[in-house]
């Protein structure tokens, strides 16, 4: 029998809230993090920025050192640990253990290098010896034990867009191999500090446009018509249930399934009957059906083909279950890329306590090809009782994720 | 630049390496690392911004020539006497 592996503190910054409570509150009251943009040769587009305040647990002469990865990462990091309770001065930081998702890292950085030195003439004796520090595939989570002076494992785990989830998971695994007695773990991105995310995503087909920003991110909607790049960052402290009741913890929720599988079949297209097998293998986990799970947030990055095939997988999986609510988090904070995941499913977690499934935002008009029964638009659900959330993340290279957490009950 | 603008421009270049402390009293006869928290990344940071600002190349040799304000002033006096001061 495994470990029971619970979530005792959630740490998170998005565009429209830089802790648990204030995003709680501006899924429930329609609030959008998405603003006007304007990058270096790109130009303006639409972006989610978030505004917390990185003074708060850094010097000046570590921001300056670090990355906007780490520095998220840190900010989401301190706040988890003291969101859970935990006494830092008598935690043994050899046995914490820190499991970083991240969709690319070190793109910042290698483009704010190249701007600088075609201000030189392309010499390249002034790229900055910092380099290599702030572009190694370890940073964030390497940032986060130089600040909290962790002396156990820490890595970045690269999974596209499913990384908050696989952070997630990393995290219970290590937990579970005894690897850990406190895991740090989630996903960050800084994905719109380089234009080539927007630029690729832009060629591509899948960058969305539209006269409003807040209006821009509008997944599921007819007239979607691409994703919305935002930063962000959350961090969950699990622990094993055993050592989270000895210690008193407060216990969110309990993480009783996952799975991770691929595609195998494309670079960037999804695959509905991929992603339908990703959820049924977390499902089995948890050992539940399909009709057990209260709220089932999706992916949806507001792409026309991905909603729409995504929607497909859900239609498969979840046949005859009156009680299931569906709803998505980026019409309201675009795509967080390696944050999304775990930032969704934190976004979802109050409901075990205040029983609301917060809506989709920006659909204004439901494409038909995503439709979902029990899809929750315009003002919160309120449902009897919630006892299970799925969360779904799918990234390119064909990787997808599924979380599923239950409402923590002895 | 005169022996004062080069002090001024070494002291811009501290300020940004080290933006917590306040170096306004700094003891030019008295090595850096003994008055302020200067790692070895730190301390290229010094050479690669007198490169970047001013074109001025420091083998790393001579390194040990910018150890104190006033070392580094003398080091750098016929270095940089013909670049015009840019605060």
């Amino acid at each position: 029998m495994h470990d029971r592996i619970v979530i005792t503190g959630i740490g998170l910054t998005s565009p429209n809230g830089n802790t648990l409570a204030d995003f709680r509150d501006a899924l429930l009251s329609g609030k959008s993090g998405i603003q006007d943009y304007d990058i270096r040769y790109f130009g303006k587009t639409h972006a989610g920025v978030c505004n917390y305040d990185p003074l708060k647990y850094q010097s000046r002469k570590e921001i300056r050192r670090g990355t906007r990865a780490g520095s998220i990462a840190i900010y989401c990091a301190h706040e988890a640990l003291a969101d859970a309770g935990i006494d830092w001065s008598a935690t043994d930081k050899s046995r914490v253990g820190v499991y970083v998702g991240t969709t690319e890292h070190g793109n910042v950085e290698t483009e704010n290098e190249i701007y600088l030195i075609s201000q030189h003439n392309y010499d390249t004796s002034v790229w900055s010896h910092h380099h290599n520090p702030r572009t190694v595939a370890n940073n964030p989570a390497g940032e986060i034990t130089l600040n909290l002076k962790i002396s156990g494992p820490h890595y970045c785990l690269g999974a596209a867009c499913a990384a908050g989830n696989a952070g997630l998971i990393q995290g219970l695994q290590m937990l579970r191999l005894g690897e850990c007695d406190l895991a740090i773990a989630g996903g960050v991105s800084e994905s719109i500090h380089t234009f080539g995310i927007f630029a690729a995503f832009h060629n591509q087909g899948a960058l969305a446009k539209h006269e409003d920003s807040t209006k821009a991110s509008r997944p599921l909607d007819k007239n979607r018509n691409g994703i919305v790049v935002s930063e962000g960052g959350c961090l969950f402290t699990l622990e094993r249930l055993r050592d989270a009741k000895a210690r008193g913890a407060r216990i969110y929720a309990e993480v009783v399934g996952y799975a991770i599988n691929s595609d195998a079949s494309d670079f960037v297209l999804p695959n509905p009957d991929r992603q339908a097998d990703c959820i049924r293998l977390a499902l089995k986990k948890a050992g539940i059906q399909p009709s057990d799970v209260d709220i089932v947030n999706l992916h949806a990055t507001g792409t026309a083909s991905g909603d729409a095939q995504e929607c497909k997988a859900l239609r498969e999986v979840f046949v005859d279950c009156p009680n299931t609510y569906f709803n998505a988090t980026k019409g309201f904070i675009g795509h967080a890329m390696g944050a999304a995941g775990a930032l969704e499913l934190a976004g979802n977690i109050p409901a075990f306590e205040d029983g609301l499934c917060h809506p989709v935002m920006n659909v204004d008009e439901l494409d038909e090809a995503c439709t979902l029964p029990n899809l929750v638009i315009g003002e919160p659900a309120k449902l009897d009782s919630v006892q299970y959330i799925l969360n779904t993340s799918f990234g390119m290279l064909g990787i997808n994720s599924v979380v599923i957490v239950k409402k923590y009950a002895d | 630049m005169t022996r004062n603008e080069i002090r001024e421009a070494v002291m811009s270049i501290l300020r940004d390496i080290a933006p917590d402390e306040d170096i306004s009293d700094l003891n030019d006869e008295i090595a850096f690392r003994e008055q302020m928290e200067l790692d070895s990344m730190d301390f290229l940071d010094i050479v690669m911004e007198l490169r970047r600002r001013y074109g001025v190349n420091i083998p790393e040799e001579e390194y040990t020539e910018l150890a104190s304000m006033a070392k580094t002033v003398n080091y750098l006096e016929p270095k940089m006497v013909d670049i015009p001061f840019e605060k």
